[in-house]
């Protein structure tokens, strides 16, 4: 479904993304992991097309990316960002703020499909006109997931999408994709630093350190504790001590 | 020895379209040079309960308090300009969202010699030489890039850096940290809380640590107190968590993800009303 | 159910339709206004002005054209209820019909300086690069010269009169505009939300124009309602020069240009339309400092 060749993303002086290979198949979920500013959230955004200077090739269910995505595209990949805060348009109410890619998909029904998205992702009715200001972070990220449900993707990469939410929250946000993904074969791609979240969603998953993937595993030897690199042995051996089960 | 910092009976409302609605009701803590967990899901009053230790919240707000008092500063009745001193100087609040409370179109370095400078006399060449030593002292690889980033060039964890940066430069007696580490991988948010570790030790600060990652606060801090609805449920010793009896901190505990064995699904927390009532 | 448009209906929690909310929201923004007394003061003053404006033929007493010579520079009586000009001209009647031009003109000016500024600083910061720096250049051309003297080009170019009047102060006044529009664009350009009605795959028009110029609104409304005042002056200097409004015409900056010379003997024949330009100037700014913390959801 998705194929990344040998992605390279520079901004200027700075090499953020160094030669990343990696393939998820249709209906996976393929985690990303690693140390901060180690390229991950570059990855999704050249995926989704939000930075320009990339080279190497992407390609899509068989379709090369380019520079510039068509309508078809928008309408296939949809991303949820890291920061709940700043995701959100702060002048906008959640209705305005979902009714939008159905204003530019030209997407019918657009009352009751906003109903019917906020329940599935069990937000109250109130919400509907509020703004992002009156929300709780929590109930911010299940809008942006929302937003990016609403025109039917079927490809989610999902950024960080629980590192901003308590520990409640997390477990209903991370139930809701798990359902998500059952029912609509939703292809993803979830980038956490938490391995945890990461290996009760992903079936493979692959490590980064400064721009370059340095290993990939699977669920099962993420859980066993069966990596080869030092880098990701030392996280799994922090995640450990962290949920006192070292 | 005076407490750094007193609450006692705090309550803070919002203006709703029905009235107040109330954030905080009657929150009573006292801070030693120590550090102290606060704890709960997300609407508990948390933030809330941190920004009215610094007076930053919006004018629209009331608050009522018995006693608020920091660093020997009575908060009901401080001036603002009495305020702007302690702001900074004496309290430095980690916001819970970094890159949205960063300056956007400002450098991120300039922003830390800026706050160091606004608290220590010195030359602009000394606020960088100091702005960069506070950015490697919180792990960022390349100082001198990150000094002149502009936050929307930086990851998230780096600008979860930056802000606790900025919030060191001052070198204050409390300092309250609203989820500082919640885009941070392990590794970075192991070195940075024995960062502030030192600091409480070698300099006696007192530390609030905002977070809902229990493990990490019981890990990390002396005390925590777990609030629900804008109330206190209970107050323990960090290493007393695993023992907590209210229901709702052992429904946070129960619903973690857990790296050693798979679960099918979460379990979520069935709230009961009673608790806003109680203890 | 409580009723359409009830109290309760207007400030429900939990709105029924897009349309129960959108006027929920209205209200909720009048009540917010209703809070702020000089806004209120500013907004009644406004409307007041705007219905003297309206309604000029009713309430003028005398021709406001009409000279009489036999009672020049008049004090008030109850004949001439604000005395009367260096020809004989009842003062009230042309103050009452300069509103009509007066207001007239900064209205026109301001609605061709406001979104001309808000779209070329949206579109030069969003796009960035190259056009950025096209569009600045030209702004920073239109902002080397001084104002009158680049409005006096323009009216000399064309026609002296109203319009042009208008269209030279407008012409002259939309840089700062562009500016403002420009710096906070550049705050929320590289914003997450903006990145993400990107990827729905809005196009770059529907983007600025729906989701970076509305944030850049509200700073634009109060420094319009800032420079309201000058934009009257500059009419008048521009009347004073025989460039814009032409006598007979009662425009209130014309009024006090061509009176000052009594100022010290018959002191009020300047200072009436004096009065007139600092309340409608006053009120302006009270009403633009309420709007705009009523157009921000989060100050309310
Ligand atoms: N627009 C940009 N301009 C310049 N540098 C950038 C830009 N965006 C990202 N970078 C740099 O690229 C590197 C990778 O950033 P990225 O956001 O992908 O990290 P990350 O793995 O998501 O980290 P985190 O876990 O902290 O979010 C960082 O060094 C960052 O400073
Ligand atoms: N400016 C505001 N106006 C109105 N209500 C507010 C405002 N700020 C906070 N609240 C309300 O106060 C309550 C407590 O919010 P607070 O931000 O303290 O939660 P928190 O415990 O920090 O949660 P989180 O973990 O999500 O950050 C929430 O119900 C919130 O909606
Ligand atoms: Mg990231
Ligand atoms: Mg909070």
């Amino acid at each position: 479904m998705i194929e990344v060749r040998d992605l390279n993303v520079r901004f200027g002086k700075v090499h953020a993304v160094r030669g990343a290979s990696f393939t998820v198949a249709e209906g996976e979920s393929f985690g990303l992991v690693g140390e901060s500013g180690s390229g991950k959230s570059t990855v999704l955004r050249a995926l989704a097309g939000l930075v320009t200077g990339w080279t190497g090739s992407m390609s899509m269910a068989g379709c090369a990316l380019g520079r510039r995505r068509d309508a078809a595209f928008h309408r296939a990949v949809q991303m949820v960002f890291q920061d709940p805060y700043g995701s959100l348009h702060p002048r906008q109410t959640v209705d305005r703020i979902l009714s939008e890619p159905l204003i530019v998909h030209r997407i019918p029904d657009a009352d009751q499909r906003i109903a019917r998205a906020l329940e599935e992702v069990a937000l109250p009715r109130a919400v509907r006109f509020r703004f992002p200001h009156q929300l709780s972070g929590g109930q911010r990220q299940r809008v942006a997931v929302a937003r990016a449900l609403i025109a039917g993707p079927s490809v989610l990469l999902l950024d960080e999408p629980t590192s901003a939410l308590d520990a409640t929250v997390q477990a209903e946000v991370l139930n809701l994709l798990a359902d998500l993904r059952a029912a609509r074969r939703l292809t993803c791609i979830l980038v956490s630093h938490n391995l945890a979240v990461v290996a009760h969603l992903c079936t493979r998953l692959a490590v980064m350190q400064q721009g370059e993937i340095v290993e990939t595993l699977d669920e099962a030897a993420l859980r066993g504790g069966r990596a080869t690199h030092p880098h990701t042995k030392e996280l799994i051996a922090l995640s450990r001590d962290l949920d006192g089960t070292g | 020895m005076t407490p750094l910092a007193e609450i006692r009976g705090l309550h803070v409302d919002f203006p709703g379209s029905t009235g107040w609605q109330p954030a905080v009701r009657g929150v009573s803590l006292v801070l030693g040079r120590e550090k102290l967990g606060l704890v709960g899901e997300s609407g508990s009053g948390k933030s809330v309960t941190g920004r009215a230790l610094m007076r930053l919240l919006p004018p629209s707000a009331r608050i009522r308090a018995e006693t608020l008092r920091v660093a020997g500063t009575d908060l009901l009745t401080a001036t603002p300009e009495a305020m702007r001193r302690l702001r900074g100087a004496r309290i430095g609040l980690i916001l819970q969202d970094p890159k949205f409370s960063l300056n956007p179109v400002m450098p991120a370095g300039e922003q830390i010699a800026e706050a160091w400078r606004a608290h220590h006399r010195g030359s602009r060449r000394e606020a960088r030489e100091a702005a960069l030593e506070l950015l490697s002292q919180v792990l960022i690889r390349d100082p001198a890039r990150v000094f002149a980033a502009y936050p929307h060039e930086l990851s998230g964890g780096m600008g979860q850096r930056v802000m606790i940066a900025m919030m060191l430069a001052p070198g204050p007696d409390l300092l309250i940290a609203d989820e500082p580490t919640s885009a941070l991988d392990a590794t970075v948010q192991a070195e940075i809380l024995r960062l502030l570790d030192r600091l409480v030790s070698d300099r006696g600060m007192g530390l609030v640590l905002i977070s809902h990652d229990l493990p990490l606060v019981s890990r990390f801090c002396d005390r925590i107190v777990v609030m629900y609805g804008g109330r206190v449920m209970e107050e323990l010793r960090a290493a007393d968590l695993h023992a907590a009896r209210h229901p709702y901190t052992r429904g946070l505990l129960n619903c973690l993800p857990r790296l050693d064995a798979a679960r099918q699904r979460l379990p979520v927390l069935a709230r009961d009303p009673a608790w806003l009532e109680g203890p | 159910m409580s009723a359409p448009f009830s109290r309760e209906w207007l400030l429900s929690d939990a709105p029924e339709s897009r349309r129960q909310a959108a006027w929920g929201q209205r209200y909720q923004a009048w009540l917010a206004f209703r809070r702020n007394g000089l806004a209120m003061a500013g907004l009644a003053v406004v409307l007041l002005l705007l219905a003297m404006a309206l309604l000029a033929p009713w309430l003028a007493t005398h021709d406001p054209g009409a000279q009489n010579l036999g009672v020049r520079l008049a004090p008030p009586s109850a004949t001439h209820w604000l005395g009367t000009d260096e020809l004989g001209r009842d003062l009230w009647s042309r103050l009452v019909f300069g509103a009509r031009i007066t207001l007239g003109m900064v209205v026109a000016v301001v609605l061709l300086v406001a979104p001309l500024g808000l779209i070329v600083g949206c579109a030069a910061g969003y796009a960035g690069g190259m056009v950025d720096r096209l569009l600045m250049r030209v702004t920073d051309v239109f902002l080397a010269f001084p104002r009158l003297v680049l409005a006096l080009a323009f009216v000399a170019a064309l026609k002296p009169g109203v319009e042009s009047a208008v269209i030279a102060i407008a012409l002259t006044a939309w840089p700062p505009y562009a500016r403002l529009a420009r710096a906070e664009t550049l705050t929320v350009r590289n914003a997450d939300f903006i990145a993400a009605v990107r990827l729905t795959g809005a196009s770059a028009t529907r983007t600025v124009l729906r989701h970076v110029a509305p944030v850049a609104v509200p700073s634009l409304v109060v420094r319009v309602t800032l420079d309201m005042s000058s934009f009257i002056l500059t009419a008048a200097g521009l009347g004073f020069l025989g460039l814009g409004a032409q006598p007979p015409l009662p425009e209130w900056g014309t009024m006090i240009a061509t009176s000052r010379r009594f100022i010290l003997e018959q002191w009020w024949v300047p200072l009436i339309p004096g009065i007139a330009i600092f309340l409608a100037s006053l009120a302006f700014n009270l009403l633009g400092d309420g709007l705009r913390d009523v157009l921000d959801p989060k100050q309310r």
